[in-house]
């Protein structure tokens, strides 16, 4: 599939991959910035700053935003992490033009005194949504454990005192310091060509400016703290625990993937077959997340509360501290298989290689084809995964533990 | 879109099974949809009796079949790239794997297994027992999914109206052998409909459906009585952060010629987010984070659904403006560029589907259990492009004299209009 990339005079970086056979065609811009960008009197402001990009711009209200992408069919939406702001639409190649128009309208906002009030309701209740779920209570508090005073605990929301504590005035300056041109990539998918979208590019946002932004990078590691948060109405107990991993920049990220497939994939893994498949817990799973210097593996656990040590247990034994994972071709075989088979299925769509595409740009200033990708996998050995598991140990992780019961730090 | 019609083809087999695929020449993967009349409307149980026949019955046939044990099944599918789902509906059981174009017919083989030589070990039904007891305690987690449960429990005439996941009761009673009788009245070739899409052969894909479900022998279906439900004004008293509301108005089913009109005033009223909900209730008003209707349409009934979460101080608003959006619909009905928003949106739709093999092969499935037949795209988008302002608005004018079902969850209940 063609690749091409271009940087405009004032910094943005376009890059494009770009496929006749598809249907619709998706375009995203990657904002360098989240919740690790923020200092604690911000806390919050990346991810407000995202709906409030939608509340309008000198040309549009919010009503008129919404209004000219529906009016196209298309599909638009945006999401905040730690680290990053994407803001995406896809769409029929016929409209990308109009649909393109209001996406990059929206990142140079006018951010309202009366639209940031209004808004600011709409973050609250979305913090508290959140706070009545007992998965995203236990992350926010494992996750803030974990990394402590390092930027990456922070919250994405914030919280509903840091939020009614947040002016406009604040939000402006952080806009003005982390949207510049230089600190945002462009990113095409699907059907188009190069010409009409480096011209949209040109047009709609060659005037943009800004000053160049930095991330404070510092080491981070994690501090393996136990904490159980009481939830006398939950009927269930849920628990998350983070541990370090290797970061984004590692070439063991994908080693380190394919590691939390064998061991906690939601179906068929170690863990699958050690809680799930004998009924003692209604979820059980592993993941990886790599960050810009710094990577963690996160466990998920959702159990009765009678069961949740024991369930503890089990998980670290599964996870084999110290000792290798006595891992056969075959099961590397398999987790390979199934890792390799849902990234097809997912690059099928340009909407879900857009993600892809502008990530791997923005952090690796290179082009990864979904063959490209299918290699590095491929390429994993078992020492390869045993040395992952061998440097970035899995037991005992930062632990939050929330629910009807209150208990004490698993041993073991 | 102008080709989509030649590429649909059907095969009904001599037990009843109706076989319908798709070629789609954009992808590699491939998908299949495999629905069973064996829903949770068909246990025999009921509210009292307790439920969950469905659920564990469709868990249970994944935990080995024919010449696999539970390990080498789940390993050979994850070996052949298969992202699969075994689960019970309301309607009906669900099997569902997308995949790379040449793994499909190995992974169709393995469904034809489950669903016709699954082991059914004793000894799997009590781990299964305790792993569909916590998924239960997890949705009383989940105000948001808790609440349309609810409401669609009381809102339809059970069976119609029952949650896939079935009762506590009914999960922690039944024994493998009300289990067994479940499947051997329910698993059925009259009455299942497979639905293939991607990169298939359709000539192989019919040769090979004969050979697999060719000799599966039909059951005669079971009658259905029907009950009324309610109350149709409710609160469940939860001490959580957001109050959760959700409203359900009778709607055209989905096999009734005023299916597009149903699909098009719930879609203006809250299918996207310049639509009337989202617009007047979170955008003007800021009161929630999500607000939305949807079309839930089954072949014999459907309802329009509203669903939105506020904090408890500011729900009783949430819910007037609600009602309110819904009553200047009935009564001043719908702009001209509302209508055309309304297309837009699903002229995207349609046409983004060629792209994903799974939500093809779902829609065939579907589709041929609501009209016995699948529409090429053309005919969804001239039914959409026949609607005029009036049209909607006259049907959107129903909406006044339709008694909703209205459920509450949080810490107080929320002042309800009575029941007309």
């Amino acid at each position: 599939m063609p690749f091409h990339h271009e940087t405009l005079e004032n910094g943005l970086e376009i890059v494009a991959e770009l496929d006749d056979r598809a249907y619709s065609v998706a375009a995203g811009f990657f904002v360098k910035t989240g919740s690790r960008d923020e200092t604690r009197d911000l806390a919050g402001v990346s991810h407000f700053l995202e709906h409030m990009t939608f509340k309008g711009t000198p040309r549009r209200d919010a009503l008129a935003v919404n209004r000219d992408f529906d009016k196209v069919g298309a599909r638009h939406n945006a999401q905040t992490s730690e680290e990053d702001t994407l803001y995406y639409v896809s769409c029929l190649p016929e409209y990308l033009d109009p649909a393109f128009d209001v996406l990059a309208d929206i990142l140079r906002p006018s951010l309202r005194e009366d639209d940031f009030q209004t808004e600011k309701q709409v973050i609250i209740e979305e913090i508290r949504m959140y706070l009545d779920n007992p998965m995203s209570v236990a992350y926010e508090a494992a996750k803030s454990a974990h990394f402590r005073e390092h930027p990456l605990g922070n919250s994405i929301l914030g919280t509903v005192e840091s939020i009614e504590a947040l002016s406009a005035d604040q939000m402006r300056a952080y806009f003005q310091n982390r949207y510049s041109p230089s600190n945002i990539v462009l990113a095409f998918a699907g059907a188009s060509s190069w010409a009409e979208t480096l011209e949209l590019a040109q047009r709609r946002c060659g005037s943009w400016e800004g000053p160049p932004a930095n991330r404070f990078l510092s080491p981070a590691a994690g501090t393996r703290q136990f904490q159980s948060i009481k939830r006398p109405e939950d009927h269930q107990q849920t628990i998350v625990g983070v541990s370090d991993a290797p970061p984004l920049e590692s070439n063991l990220r994908h080693a380190a993937s394919l590691l939390a497939a064998i061991l906690g994939d939601h179906t068929g893994s170690r863990l699958y077959w050690s809680l799930i498949d004998p009924g003692r817990a209604d979820g059980a799973e592993l993941t990886y997340q790599d960050y810009n210097q710094a990577g963690a593996f996160y466990t998920f656990l959702s159990c009765e509360p009678e069961s949740v040590v024991e369930n503890l247990k089990t998980i670290a034994e599964v996870y084999r501290p110290g000792v290798n994972l006595d891992l056969s071709e075959l099961e590397l075989a398999q987790a390979k298989n199934k890792v390799l088979a849902r990234a097809v299925l997912r690059g099928e769509r340009p909407m879900g290689r857009l993600a892809t595409l502008g990530f791997h740009w923005m952090y690796h200033r290179k082009y990864q084809s979904v063959e490209d990708e299918l290699e590095l996998y491929s390429k994993v050995t078992r020492e390869d995964v045993e040395h992952v598991h061998a440097q970035w140990p899995l037991w005992p992780p930062t632990i939050a533990s929330v629910g009807p019961l209150t208990h004490s730090a698993p041993k073991c | 879109m102008a080709s989509s019609r030649s590429r649909i083809e059907h095969h009904v087999l001599a037990n009843g099974l109706v076989l319908v695929t798709e070629t789609m020449p954009s992808v590699r993967s491939a998908a299949f949809t495999m629905l069973l009349p064996a829903g949770a409307a068909h246990e025999s149980g009921n509210a009292t009796t307790g439920l969950g026949a469905a659920v564990m019955t469709a868990e249970w046939i994944s935990r080995g079949a024919g010449p696999r044990d539970a390990r080498a099944l789940l390993a050979d599918l994850d070996n052949l790239g298969a992202s699969h789902s075994e689960s019970a509906q309301t309607l009906h059981t669900s099997l569902a794997v997308a995949t790379l174009g040449r793994n499909l017919g190995a992974a169709l083989e393995i469904c034809a297994d489950m669903v016709l030589r699954p082991h059914l070990d004793d000894e799997a039904v009590d781990p299964i027992r305790a792993l569909c007891l916590q998924s239960l305690k997890s949705l009383e987690d989940d105000p948001g999914a808790k609440i349309v449960h609810e409401l669609r429990r009381r809102h339809f005439p059970d069976p119609w109206g029952r949650s896939s996941a079935g009762t506590p009761e009914g999960v922690a009673a039944l024994e493998p052998d009300q289990l067994r009788a479940f499947r051997s009245m329910n698993y059925r070739p009259n009455g299942a409909i497979l639905g293939v899409a991607g990169a298939i052969d359709p000539a192989e894909i019919r040769a090979l459906a004969e050979q697999l479900f060719g000799n599966w022998a039909p059951q005669p279906p079971q009658d259905v009585a029907e009950h009324s439900t309610g109350p149709r004004r409710d609160h469940i008293p939860r001490e959580t952060q957001q109050t959760q509301i959700a409203l359900a108005y009778p709607a055209a089913n989905a096999a009734s010629p005023d299916a597009y009109l149903a699909r098009a005033v719930s879609a203006i009223l809250g299918g996207y987010s310049s639509a009337r909900l989202f617009t007047e209730v979170r955008e003007k008003r800021g009161l929630c984070y999500s607000v939305y209707s949807t079309y839930d349409g089954q072949r014999d009934r459907a309802a329009m659904i509203c669903h939105a979460g506020s904090t408890p101080e500011r729900a009783q608003e949430t819910l007037d403006v609600m009602l309110g959006e819904i009553a200047r619909l009935a009564h001043d009905g719908i702009e001209p560029d509302e209508l055309e928003t309304m297309r837009a949106g699903l002229k995207s739709a349609l046409v983004m589907a060629q792209e994903s093999s799974i939500s093809r092969s779902a829609a065939l499935a579907g589709d041929w259990y609501c009209l016995g037949r699948v529409r090429p795209l053309e005919e969804i988008a001239a039914g959409f492009n026949a609607l005029t302002t009036d049209s909607v608005s006259e049907h959107a004018a129903k909406l006044a004299r339709l008694d909703p079902t209205i459920l509450t969850l949080g810490p107080a209940p929320l002042k309800q209009p009575p029941q007309s």
